[in-house]
């Protein structure tokens, strides 16, 4: 399996951001959710970021949520998620609230991601002062830790937190939740710009990105656009399996055009 | 017993576990809190509203003949009922929205469960100007609707939330997600003692005069310090205000009542400290009810205030220490303490509150008729009048 740096230095040798998705493990069932995944892949998709379903998502809109509940609905545990991860054909992230990985044990799971071939968790509602344990435990099984900053956080800080990240910086696009939104929020470049002079990091951005034309516009600053709830609401406007293994395909070639600079 | 650590932690337990978008809010929120407690003007402004709007001092009733069901203890009550809005929860509500007009906000959302929170936010709001928007969960509107209506009444828009068990952490989820959005205009107004730092710190330094008035009443009125002081705990913030001044009392204990709904061993209840398991929760480390995956079980209790999975961490850690503790009242215990406080005082308790006064049937007998118990009567009934009348079956 390729590593984060690899991934990232291949695209910047090909002039185009790297393209990272997101799909929750057992979304719609545990079984097409990694036919899913590998559609994306197949579609462009450079990383994959697993969603680790959670009952209380805050920094999650609508539509994440409601993937979260089906997949919860069908019993995703750590163990699921690990499994998933395991049978992904790209490079891949998870995305978790704390208190799940926590509960699994903090050593057991990092333990668990590595073994089953993970590169990384990105844990967006962990912060830098309880991370202790979170940065020698991954530190000793060779886990990127990614933290996701925002347009409010201070340059001061950005300095601390990027300090803490390794693999990449997640720059949230806005101030709020997930969830697609007509236009990228004209923050983000800022963010990015201000995130340049603290770290040699490479940066993606995320939330709200959910078209070609929008990955387009990012890549034009970024090195990596994450898209998540666009792909959700592809799955959950389908009406069958090959369906909506169809459309994410082909929106991930459609974003996989859109992320080249030219 | 305090801890000094500038992350807000008790122990192990509290912490911020939040997206890094909120953290200049929080440090923001914390340096206006510290500056607030020893800004003599900020101090005066509030203790005015305390005299003149509240109705503080909050006086002390003795209940005599609901005492008889409870040993002959000497049962004393502190009267947080009768305050403005009907319940402790002004304390906290105008002490933020002050803080709220330093920080040039004008916008407060709040979480609400029995309302009382939303109605004490919602006439904080009115008296001070700012616009207020009140999540409740959808299936919390039904059970307390007389204090939808008031939240309306007051200007106040209130959001009924339809995602989850549509209950307080659902109605929490939905603030913070509000407040990531709009941080910049607006402050989250959280009604307890949980929530990441500086919110149990800071809820509980406002909540304190409940402790600190109590603790002087009943040294002039029995010369001595009681010997239990008791509590309801849902979030835990009219508890810790009442326990905090005693905590160095060591002769006296401090008693948490949790929800126990249908009973612990049932699984249906909300008794985070007594039936729950150390975990994370709306930003910050305490007990939690959860599942072996860490997702958060639904929790329930015939009380909306006292229906929440999560407990402010000062609690968790004063229980790991041994300092107070906790048990757990069902639904029926508490109800049955509801109908006796009304009919042998005259007044009718919250139910959330009625948790407390089973308690101290309990402990009443257990330490027999030279104890006194100082009671903290959180909140008065009158929005429960129609939960309570299905309970026992009057016709409305
Ligand atoms: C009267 C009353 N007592 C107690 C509570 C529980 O909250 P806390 O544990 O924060 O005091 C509520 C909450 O709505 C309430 O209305």
């Amino acid at each position: 399996m390729k590593s984060l740096k690899e991934v990232f230095e291949r695209a910047k040798s090909e002039n185009r951001a790297a393209l990272i998705g997101y799909m929750p493990a057992g979304f719609p069932t545990s079984e097409l959710s990694a036919r899913l995944i590998n559609a994306m892949v197949d579609g462009g998709v450079d990383i994959v970021e697993v969603g680790f379903p959670y009952s209380d998502p805050v920094m999650d809109g609508p539509v994440i949520q409601q993937a979260a509940e089906t997949s919860l609905r069908n019993g995703t545990s750590a163990q699921d998620v690990l499994n998933l991860v395991s049978q992904i054909k790209a490079p891949a992230l998870v995305m978790s609230y704390w208190n799940p990985i926590e509960r699994f044990g903090v050593e057991n799971f990092a333990r668990g991601l590595s073994h089953a071939g993970g590169v990384g968790v990105i844990t967006p509602d962990l912060t830098i002062e309880e991370s202790a344990e979170w940065i020698t435990t991954t530190n000793h099984h060779s886990i990127n830790r990614i933290y996701v900053v925002a347009p409010s956080t201070s340059d001061a800080r950005l300095a601390e937190v990027t300090r803490a990240c390794s693999g990449f910086v997640y720059a949230a696009s806005l101030m709020g939740v997930t969830g697609a939104r007509n236009s990228v929020s004209g923050s983000a470049s800022e963010l990015v710009a201000r995130i340049r002079r603290v770290t040699q990091l490479p940066i993606a951005v995320g939330l709200g990105v959910s078209n070609a034309e929008q990955a387009n516009q990012v890549a034009s600053y970024a090195d990596g656009v994450i898209v998540g709830s666009a792909f959700i609401k592809l799955v959950l406007e389908s009406n069958s399996d090959d369906d909506s293994i169809a459309r994410v395909r082909t929106l991930a070639e459609q974003l996989s055009e859109g992320v080249r600079r030219s | 017993m305090e801890q000094k650590s500038i992350l807000g932690h008790f122990g192990p337990y509290g912490g911020r576990f939040v997206p890094e978008a909120l953290i200049q809010a929080l440090d923001e929120l914390d340096s206006a809190h510290k500056a607030a407690l020893v800004d003599s003007e900020f101090q005066r402004e509030l203790d005015v509203l305390h005299r003149t709007y509240t109705g503080r001092p909050s006086i002390i009733t003795e209940a005599p003949r609901f005492a008889a069901h409870a040993g002959g203890a000497r049962i004393l009550l502190k009267r947080e009922d009768l305050n403005h809005t009907g319940s402790h929860k002004i304390n906290n509500v105008l002490g933020q929205a002050l803080l709220t007009k330093r920080m040039g906000k004008k916008r407060i959302i709040a979480e609400t469960g029995a309302g009382q929170h939303g109605v004490a936010s919602a006439t904080a709001a009115a008296l001070l100007g700012l616009e207020c928007v009140v999540y409740m969960g959808e299936e919390d509107t039904k059970r307390q609707s007389l204090n939808v209506a008031r939240m309306k009444l007051l200007g106040a828009s209130v959001v009924p939330v339809t995602t989850g068990s549509r209950t307080l952490k659902d109605a929490i989820n939905e603030a913070m997600r509000d407040w990531v959005t709009n941080v910049e205009t607006t402050h989250y107004l959280l009604g307890t003692v949980a929530g990441p730092h500086p919110f149990p710190t800071m809820v509980r330094d406002f909540h304190r005069i409940i402790g600190v008035e109590a603790r002087a009443q009943v040294l002039e009125l029995t010369g001595r310090l009681p010997d239990a002081v008791l509590a309801c705990v849902g979030g835990g913030s009219n508890a810790i205000g009442i326990f905090h001044p005693f905590i160095e009392d060591a002769s006296v204990r401090l008693i948490g009542l949790e929800a126990g709904g249908s009973g612990v061993e049932t699984g249906k209840h909300a008794a985070t400290i007594v039936g729950g398991t150390p975990g994370v929760l709306h930003g910050t480390r305490s007990y939690v009810l959860q599942d072996e995956n860490g997702q958060t079980v639904e929790s329930h209790s015939i009380s909306a205030g006292l229906d929440y999975p999560g407990v402010g961490p000062e609690h968790a850690y004063l229980h790991d220490i041994g300092r107070a503790e906790y048990r757990a009242i069902t639904d029926d215990q508490a109800m049955h303490a509801f109908a006796l406080l009304s009919q042998t005082e005259g007044i009718i308790p919250a139910i959330e509150t009625a948790h407390a006064l089973a308690g101290a049937l309990q402990v009443g007998n257990e330490l027999g008729e030279d104890a006194i118990l100082l009671i903290n009567l959180s909140g008065r009934g009158d929005k429960d009048v129609q939960t309570a009348a299905q309970y026992f079956g009057i016709p409305l």
